[in-house]
């Protein structure tokens, strides 16, 4: 027997000569979870990147399916993974779905429909709209005398935050209707958008289940899923530090009595709505394998793609509810190619140079479909893995987090490295005080980085001068020749700030006094690694240098956020000064594309005038319409992008006076 | 050195305070004195001047350049001896004239290096100041040394007529003597007009700063007084100019201080003469690295490009790679790298720009990079993805034939070691010109994605089977039998197909047993390279 199994993201890493980015991968029953396109034993290409003519193309699928001679398909997460049609498909051709029966990906995939059987099944819902929304004067009172602001605008057929809008006045609502149907329509073909009371601060707290097709059905506990940037969940935990064994067990209780309700076999997940006083209201069911589902595999020692597999295969599940346990702490990061520093993260793309995942760590687990040399396209969601760490305890598990972040080499393509590592060591996030405000709460401001302490100012700037000493010894080694140098005066840039540093060496270790204090960084000095391990004053960090310019300028990845550090000697420092100063562009007046993407509105003309914040054009990027606003009022002076265009990042598109 | 000479005059006073009278002092203030004023070049407000253009003294170049305390300077006596136009006034007169000279070292290894003083008289070019340029150059060669210009000249001492025209041609004919024996470089850092140009130009490379640097024969007053062209000094002969459009300097860099230390780190590449191999430094990155990038870079679609850079980054030690005319003619990727710490020249067709197509830019770029590898013994990589030489009048009547075999000659006669690598097309009589085995290529390898043939299938179907009604079989035919890398392999014009991941491997390989490589080429006069 073989197993096929459409994966989520398969990119290039799996495509020896073949660029293009789709393929079925295929695997051998053994494979379970850890399914990886690494280990997939054949690939079919299913059609060209855009994900229209490739993943959700189900006649090329159905095709792959028939040449391989495939026997069952685990459909991954995202694309037809939620899909009716395709289920159907596949049960008509005698192709086991390894998953739910087609009428609960249906009951479940319809969220009004999902919602009332939720009701019907005494599980908590939100408070709302129950029906199909189509925006008119007439729905925009009823729904708002109803509910008041702030509302929640969904997409009918959506998850995930796509076609999710939150509206706090009546403008916003209907830009928000907007904004959700086309890309309702885009993501999913389904247009139709309902409307309910949005819960101000709540976690996100989910329940996983797992149904037999007996009538039998387990939880196996929750993941606390709150940090969150629009609707996507960017840090995921399992347990939740919130639920006490009494709430676990009635939110457990529901999810189990919403799944018998639908007759759900396979791995279901239900999500709930957590407020502070422990309410908890149901939000919709996933009928699939949810991406952040390796944490609860890790505490409750459960593999649930195995267990997909035995339910498919119609055997019973093997397992009690007292047989499910929670052992030690699981901590998620998603590891998105995007920018943490546009609003909380910006799609970006490349080809990724280098690649290194942090797998020797004991305790790590990282799931990616990727490889050095893969590209990172506009056409999917910009993941890059998930990276998983295990501990006996939660702090346990941060400090492995912290390292696994850290040991993390991706190169070409912009990361959100420095966000995770942020979040994972935040006060807050470490009192377990989140809720899926926290991003927005944290940094009022969006991100900036991490904010360097006096200490790790030092330690920084010493790192950074022992790299360049050691550089610059080195490049004095020619073979045969050996110069002996021990002292140094070095001055540093470091955000806009001047130091003075003196550095000696001897003997790999490299004392740098730094604003009176001395800091002894020592380590393998390998100029070549992309990781830096050193030992600074005697605790181990792991730094990684980026770039090394033959003038001085180095960045080093430090506690996940990179800076940029200028090491001259005292004489060159003293004689920049006479340097002319290079004034940057005026970036009021231009916009530029944030991200790479296809342009699929412009809203003004030259000459037009346009108003601070006012739309000029919207770019779409990794399905995620984004509206690029006017910096200030002006008349618009030239217009560089078409609709349809496709642009890369930093593209002009529309110049002001 | 002032203080070191003082110590030892004050030590024999003691010992022999008779013989010294005041006289002898009044040398030694008089020593004291000329070296003060050699340091200070033009004065103190012209050093600020200077300053305010955004430009760094003559000597201040030196300090960065050089290693501390290494820079031993000559001839800070020799003044102008110009009598004309009241230049024999006392105040006419500078200690050194209008250009510091001397040896030093960068990195531990010797240089040679002559800085102009733009606050002496303009900087401009004297027969004193040629004599001082001309002696370091004849030592350089004499030792063996590389030569480093920092330009900042106005131009002709036009107080001394014939005598700095002269100087010109003096410097000119050391120029062309030390091509080829040892390195020489350029860094302009101001203006450089007229016959001055002529010096950088015959050099090895030239390189510039942004925005402060000009070079031109003529200024923009002149062009536009003999042309009637309005053009700005930047437009004329800026960096931007010459490093995108004319091709003419090798490089730019953002300022004074950046070039320095970055013609620093271009120095670590270089041999210090044609008796030398190329510089070998100690190197981190295992030679044994696997790149995996590599196996998926090349499309699938022939048509498709891709990014030569991402190839060599993956290849060379630590992704260091020093690109030579990184803006000019972009359809060929030249520069220096290491392989194992040793010093490589790299060339590579780039998919990226006009699909890597040879045309008349890219091949006097590829073939002037070659041939300064050839004569300072640096082994040269190249990389093959070329869909042939560029089509059209403009390339025809600009003369393709003969500048395209200047880059068929540089190969040709180059007997440093040469391995190449085909990572996708070689087409046509390009597929002869990039090193390959029949120009005595020493190790070729082809990608499994190679195709060597005449032409890409579309053509080739027209011709082959001209007339035959079902051209897509044919093409696929074509394909089938060429689009790939045996044909060459099995007629061992490539010696190995292998894995894209394995390359650095191979080459680090090839270069420790090619390190002993002898070769030469019949003796003659010189060869007669198709200018």
């Amino acid at each position: 027997a073989r197993l096929y199994i459409v994966w989520y993201r398969i990119v290039s890493g799996l495509s020896l000569n073949i660029s293009k980015v789709c393929h079925l991968s295929i695997s051998g029953v053994g494979i379970v979870s850890h399914v990886h396109v690494k280990m997939a034993d054949e690939a079919v290409c299913v059609g060209p990147a855009p994900t229209s003519k490739s993943y959700l193309n189900m006649d090329a699928i159905m095709d792959a399916i028939r040449q391989t001679g495939a026997q069952a398909v685990h459909p991954g997460y995202g694309f037809l993974s939620e899909n009716k049609e395709f289920a159907r498909r596949l049960a008509a051709e005698g192709v086991t779905f390894i998953g739910p029966d087609t009428h609960a990906i249906q009951a479940m995939g319809d969220k009004i429909e999902s919602k009332l059987i939720a009701k019907a099944a005494r599980v908590n819902t939100i408070p709302g709209f129950d029906g199909v929304v189509k925006w008119r004067r007439a729905d925009e009172c009823r729904c708002v005398c109803l509910l008041g602001y702030p509302v929640m605008i969904k997409a009918s057929a959506g998850g995930g935050g796509k076609g999710m809008r939150i509206a706090w006045s009546d403008d916003e609502t209907r830009e928000g209707f907007r904004f959700s149907s086309q890309e309702a329509a885009s993501s999913f073909g389904d247009d139709r958008l309902l409307i309910e009371k949005y819960i101000d601060n709540p976690r996100h707290i989910e329940i996983q289940v797992l149904a037999d097709k007996h009538g039998n059905a387990l939880w196996l506990n929750e993941r606390e899923c709150s940090i969150q940037r629009r609707n996507q969940k960017v840090v995921e935990e399992a347990p939740s530090t919130f639920l006490d064994p009494a709430t676990r067990r009635a939110m457990g209780e529901q999810a189990v009595s919403l799944a018998k309700a639908v007759q759900y076999s396979s791995a279901g997940t239900v999500e709930f709505l957590v407020d502070s006083k422990k309410n908890f209201y149901f939000l919709e069911m996933n009928t699939r394998l949810q991406v952040e589902h390796p944490i609860t595999e890790c505490i409750t020692g459960l593999d649930l793609v195995q267990q997909m597999i035995r339910i498919a295969k119609g055997y019973k599940l093997q397992h009690k509810q007292e047989d499910i346990p929670i052992n030690g702490w699981a901590i998620e990061s998603r590891v998105y190619a995007e920018d943490p520093y546009k609003s909380f993260g910006l799609p970006s793309i490349g080809r990724l140079s280098q690649y290194e995942e942090p797998v020797r760590l004991s305790g790590v687990r990282v799931d990616s479909g990727i490889q050095e040399g893969s590209d990172i396209s506009i056409y999917y969601d910009p993941m890059i893995s998930k990276l998983v760490a295990y501990g006996a305890s939660r702090a346990d598990a941060l400090k492995k987090m912290e390292a696994a972040l850290d040991n993390y080499v991706i190169r070409g393509v912009t990361h959100n490295i420095p966000l995770l590592r942020e979040i994972i060591v935040h006060p807050r996030f470490v009192a377990g005080d989140i809720s899926t405000n926290f991003l927005p709460e944290v940094y009022p401001d969006g991100f900036k980085g991490h904010p360097l302490s006096a200490g790790d100012r030092r330690e920084l700037l010493a790192a950074a001068a022992a790299l360049h000493i050691a550089a610059q010894l080195r490049s004095q080694r020619f073979l045969g020749e050996q110069r002996s140098r021990r002292h140094w005066e070095l001055c540093l840039e470091l955000e806009k700030s001047v130091h003075m540093l003196a550095v000696s060496h001897s003997r790999g270790t490299y004392t740098v006094e730094v604003d009176g204090e001395k800091v002894e960084v020592s380590g393998e000095w390998n100029l070549a690694s992309a990781l830096l391990p050193l030992s600074i004053n005697g605790s181990h960090k792991v730094l990684q240098c980026l770039t090394r310019s033959p003038a001085g300028d180095i960045s080093l990845q430090y506690l996940g956020t990179t800076f940029k550090v200028r090491v001259l000697s005292v004489l060159a420092a003293s004689l920049s000064k006479h340097m002319p100063e290079k004034l940057p562009e005026d970036t009021s007046s231009i916009l530029r594309s944030p991200m790479p993407g296809t342009v699929v509105g412009v809203a003004v003309k030259p000459g037009d005038t346009v108003a601070v914040g006012q739309e000029i054009c919207v770019i779409e990027a990794m399905k995620m319409q984004n509206s690029m606003t006017a910096a200030k009022t002006a008349k618009v002076k030239s217009v560089h992008c078409k609709t349809g265009e496709t642009v890369g990042e930093g593209d002009l598109l529309v110049e002001l006076e | 050195l002032s203080t070191v000479a003082t110590a030892v005059i004050g030590s024999r006073l003691l010992h022999n305070s008779r013989w010294y009278s005041i006289s002898h002092l009044s040398v030694q203030d008089r020593i004291e004195e000329k070296r003060r004023a050699a340091l200070v070049g033009g004065g103190q407000k012209r050093i600020d001047a200077q300053h305010k253009r955004g430009k760094l003294t003559a000597r201040e170049r030196i300090d960065l350049l050089m290693d501390p305390e290494s820079f031993v300077e000559y001839d800070m006596f020799v003044e102008h001896r110009c009598a004309d136009f009241g230049m024999e006034a006392d105040h006419n007169k500078y200690p050194g004239d209008s250009v510091v000279t001397g040896q030093g070292r960068i990195n531990g290894r010797l240089a040679y290096v002559f800085s102009q003083d733009f606050t002496v008289f303009g900087g401009s070019l004297s027969g004193a100041h040629a004599q001082k340029i001309c002696k370091i150059m004849d030592q350089a060669m004499m030792v063996g040394a590389p030569v480093i210009g920092l330009n900042d000249s106005g131009g002709a001492r036009i107080q001394e007529g014939v005598e700095s025209l002269a100087g010109y041609a003096d410097i000119f004919l050391r120029n062309v003597m030390a091509s080829g024996v040892v390195p020489q470089i350029s860094l302009i850092m101001g203006p450089c007009a007229g016959g001055a140009v002529y010096s950088p130009a015959l050099t090895d490379f030239t390189f510039m700063v942004k925005d402060t640097s000009y070079l031109f024969i003529t200024g923009p007053d002149v062009v536009k007084s003999v042309t009637n062209e309005d053009v700005t000094q930047e437009e004329l002969g800026g960096a931007r100019t010459h490093t995108a459009v004319s091709g003419v300097a090798h490089r730019a860099f953002e300022n004074d201080v950046d070039a320095l230390l970055n013609l620093r780190n271009f120095f670590n590449f270089l041999p210090l003469s044609n008796k030398d191999p190329a510089p070998v430094t100690e190197c981190h990155d295992p030679s044994d690295r696997l790149v995996p990038g590599l196996d998926t870079l090349v499309p699938f679609e022939s048509t498709k490009a891709y990014d030569m850079l991402d190839i060599i980054h993956g290849i060379v030690d630590e992704r260091d790679f020093f690109e030579i005319m990184p803006n000019y003619a972009k359809n060929i990727v030249v520069g220096f790298a290491r392989m194992n710490g040793r010093t490589v020249g790299i060339v590579g067709n780039q998919p990226k720009v006009a699909s890597g197509c040879l045309d008349i830019n890219s091949s006097v770029k590829g073939a002037r990079f070659v041939r300064f590898c050839d004569a300072f013994n640096i082994p040269i990589i190249t990389f093959v993805d070329v869909p042939g030489f560029l089509p059209g009048t403009a390339q025809e009547y600009g003369g393709i034939i003969r500048h395209g075999a200047k880059l068929l000659f540089a190969f040709a006669e180059a007997t440093v070691p040469k391995i190449t690598v085909i990572t996708r097309k070689a087409y046509g009589g390009a597929y002869d010109v990039m090193s390959s085995k029949h120009l005595r290529g020493d190790v070729n390898y082809a990608w499994p994605s190679a195709e060597v043939a005449v032409m890409g299938a579309k053509g080739a179907v027209q011709i082959i089977f001209r007339g035959k009604e079902n051209q897509a079989e044919a093409e696929a035919e074509y394909v089938e039998t060429f689009a790939n890398p045996f044909p060459a392999a099995v007629r061992g014009f490539v010696d190995d197909i292998i894995q894209p991941s394995t390359t650095r491997k191979r080459i680090c390989r090839d270069l420790e047993v090619l390190a002993s490589k002898k070769q030469t080429n019949p003796w003659k006069k010189h060869a007669n390279i198709p200018l």
